[in-house]
């Protein structure tokens, strides 16, 4: 069963911006794209496990704070060295200003 | 395609060969036993993690063998004829290269005193180790030399309760590395933590448990650690013919001054075209890796120059330091406090010119804003001290709109 989890109001991240969510025991990143949509990810960086959401988003790509790593947020796939394997993305919904994600079981 | 050197440079310079499309042999001549791995993990990790550390590997046997390299372990490079582009190595055999790449790295300097032979130095793996085992002793740590290395070790050893000395010969810490209150901040952690930090003196004589500095004091050392900074190797190359200016000598190309054989990382120098073409040799993890990528796509036949702003990152206990561009040119700066009292020193030319910045925080806190100021430095930006000194201030709207210089 799907289960859509509240994360926070979309006036809550800029445009073009990341915020940290945890829920679960897990961590994720959420992103405001440049054109109003919004995106999520897993927090951490496949590369060393750096938090994502200390890292700076340019257009639609997000740069691991450490180590320069880069992801499409939107698709989560690795844009090159040192980062080879793909970030793993949620679906995200907005609902009456309120972004929501999907994480599965 | 012949490597010399399996750290950073080398295995990042096989996967940019492969990645730019390069289906010839590639052959990795690499001096140590292992596989290539990373070395940042080395004063931390690899030292304070409970479990006997394992290098990170940079390219394991499965990726070696999917992009088909011939690895030659444990094997160094001792001579190269130029003439018939062979290289003589330690087994006695040759190999032909149509063009290589020196990632040779640099070495430890020693302590010249009598007995200095007993400090340990850290460069790779085996040195790690050997230092985990002295630590977990939990004896006396003297570290001579308060820069990033040493600095790091002596936060390393507080986790084993070991009592620690840093000595230094100039008036503070990271006098060449950041700015004076960056340096600050970073000794008050030292000294909460329990680390002694003496400045302004040096040793004169080594005993077999303890160092005797300038001012005759006997400090405690029945672990010694040299932390005095490394020289390129450069004999390979300077046995070739090769220039050599403070490492081996590249132009903005990282080509040496053989039009068949390029150098990157540690091992040399080159001049930097968004600093007025200044000559700089540069030892960090980023460097290393930008430069092969440089080297190997200009290997292939481009002639791109290599620009990218210097970077690098120290961590000690629970503080990130990040440094981009060369704060050294700053003749004025200006402060950026961020959140938990985070703190960036923006550095200014005579112009008004971003050369450098200088940060210090907690995790990541400063990591985004040292990337955007990085990215204004590339741009030979000119900020102003209201914008830098805001942190409400977005850096980001300053690379969209152009203000290059």
């Amino acid at each position: 069963m799907t289960k859509w989890i509240d994360v926070c109001a979309t006036s809550d991240i800029d445009a073009e911006d990341v915020m940290r969510f945890d829920h679960g025991g897990q961590t994720f990143a959420i992103y405001h794209s440049p054109d109003g949509k919004f995106y999520a990810t897993d927090g951490l960086c496949t590369h060393e496990k750096v938090h994502l959401a200390d890292g700076l988003v340019m257009d639609n790509i997000i740069e691991c704070p450490k180590h320069n790593g880069r992801f499409d947020y939107r698709d989560g796939s690795a844009k090159g060295a040192p980062v080879c394997v793909n970030l793993k993305t949620y679906p995200v919904k907005v609902e009456a200003g309120k972004i929501m994600m999907e994480i599965g079981k | 395609m012949v490597i010399v050197g399996g750290g950073k440079a080398g295995a990042r310079a096989i996967v940019g060969l492969r990645g730019y499309g390069w289906e010839g042999s590639i052959t990795l001549i690499n001096a140590e036993n292992l596989m290539p791995y990373d070395r940042p993990p080395l004063s931390k990790a690899a030292i304070t993690d409970e479990a006997e550390p394992l290098p990170t590997s940079l390219l394991d046997l499965d990726m070696m063998t999917s992009l088909n390299v011939n690895h030659m372990r444990h094997t160094s490079a001792i001579d190269i004829n130029r003439g018939s582009q062979t290289i003589t190595l330690s087994n006695g055999s040759k190999v032909l290269y149509h063009r290589l790449l020196l990632a040779t790295g640099a070495a430890p300097r020693k302590i010249p005193l009598e007995g200095g032979e007993r400090a340990l130095t850290l460069r790779d793996f085996a040195d790690a180790r050997k230092i985990r085992h002295a630590f977990a002793t939990g004896k006396s740590v003297a570290i001579i030399g308060g820069g990033f290395i040493g600095l790091e070790l002596a936060a390393s050893a507080t986790k084993y309760g070991c009592k620690v000395t840093v000595i230094e010969s100039q008036p503070r810490i990271l006098m060449r590395g950041v700015p004076d209150e960056i340096a600050g901040h970073v000794a008050a952690r030292h000294a909460s933590a329990g680390v002694t930090i003496l400045t302004e003196v040096s040793v004169v004589q080594i005993n077999p448990r303890s160092v005797v500095l300038t001012d005759d004091r006997e400090i405690d050392a029945e672990i010694l650690i040299a932390g005095i900074g490394a020289a390129p190797r450069t004999a390979l190359a300077q046995k070739a013919g090769l220039a050599i200016d403070n490492g081996i000598a590249c132009d903005t190309k990282m080509q040496t001054s053989d039009p068949f054989i390029w150098a990157a990382g540690d091992c040399c120098s080159f001049p930097h075209p968004i600093f007025d073409n200044m000559r700089m040799r540069l030892e960090s993890w980023r460097n290393a890796s930008d430069q092969a990528v440089t080297a190997v796509e200009n290997m292939m036949g481009a002639s791109r120059d290599f620009t990218a702003v210097p970077w690098f990152w120290s961590d000690q206990y629970d503080l990130s330091l990040q440094i981009a561009g060369v704060p050294g040119l700053g003749l004025s700066t200006v402060r950026r406090n961020l959140r938990d009292g985070a703190f960036i020193v923006c550095h200014m030319d005579a112009d008004g010119r971003l050369v450098g910045a200088s940060g210090i925080g907690r995790g990541n806190t400063i990591a985004r804003d040292i990337r955007l100021l990085e990215l204004l430095i590339g741009k030979k930006a000119r900020p102003s001290a209201v914008q830098l000194s805001d942190a409400n201030f977005q850096l980001k709207g300053l690379i969209k709109t152009d203000i290059a210089a």
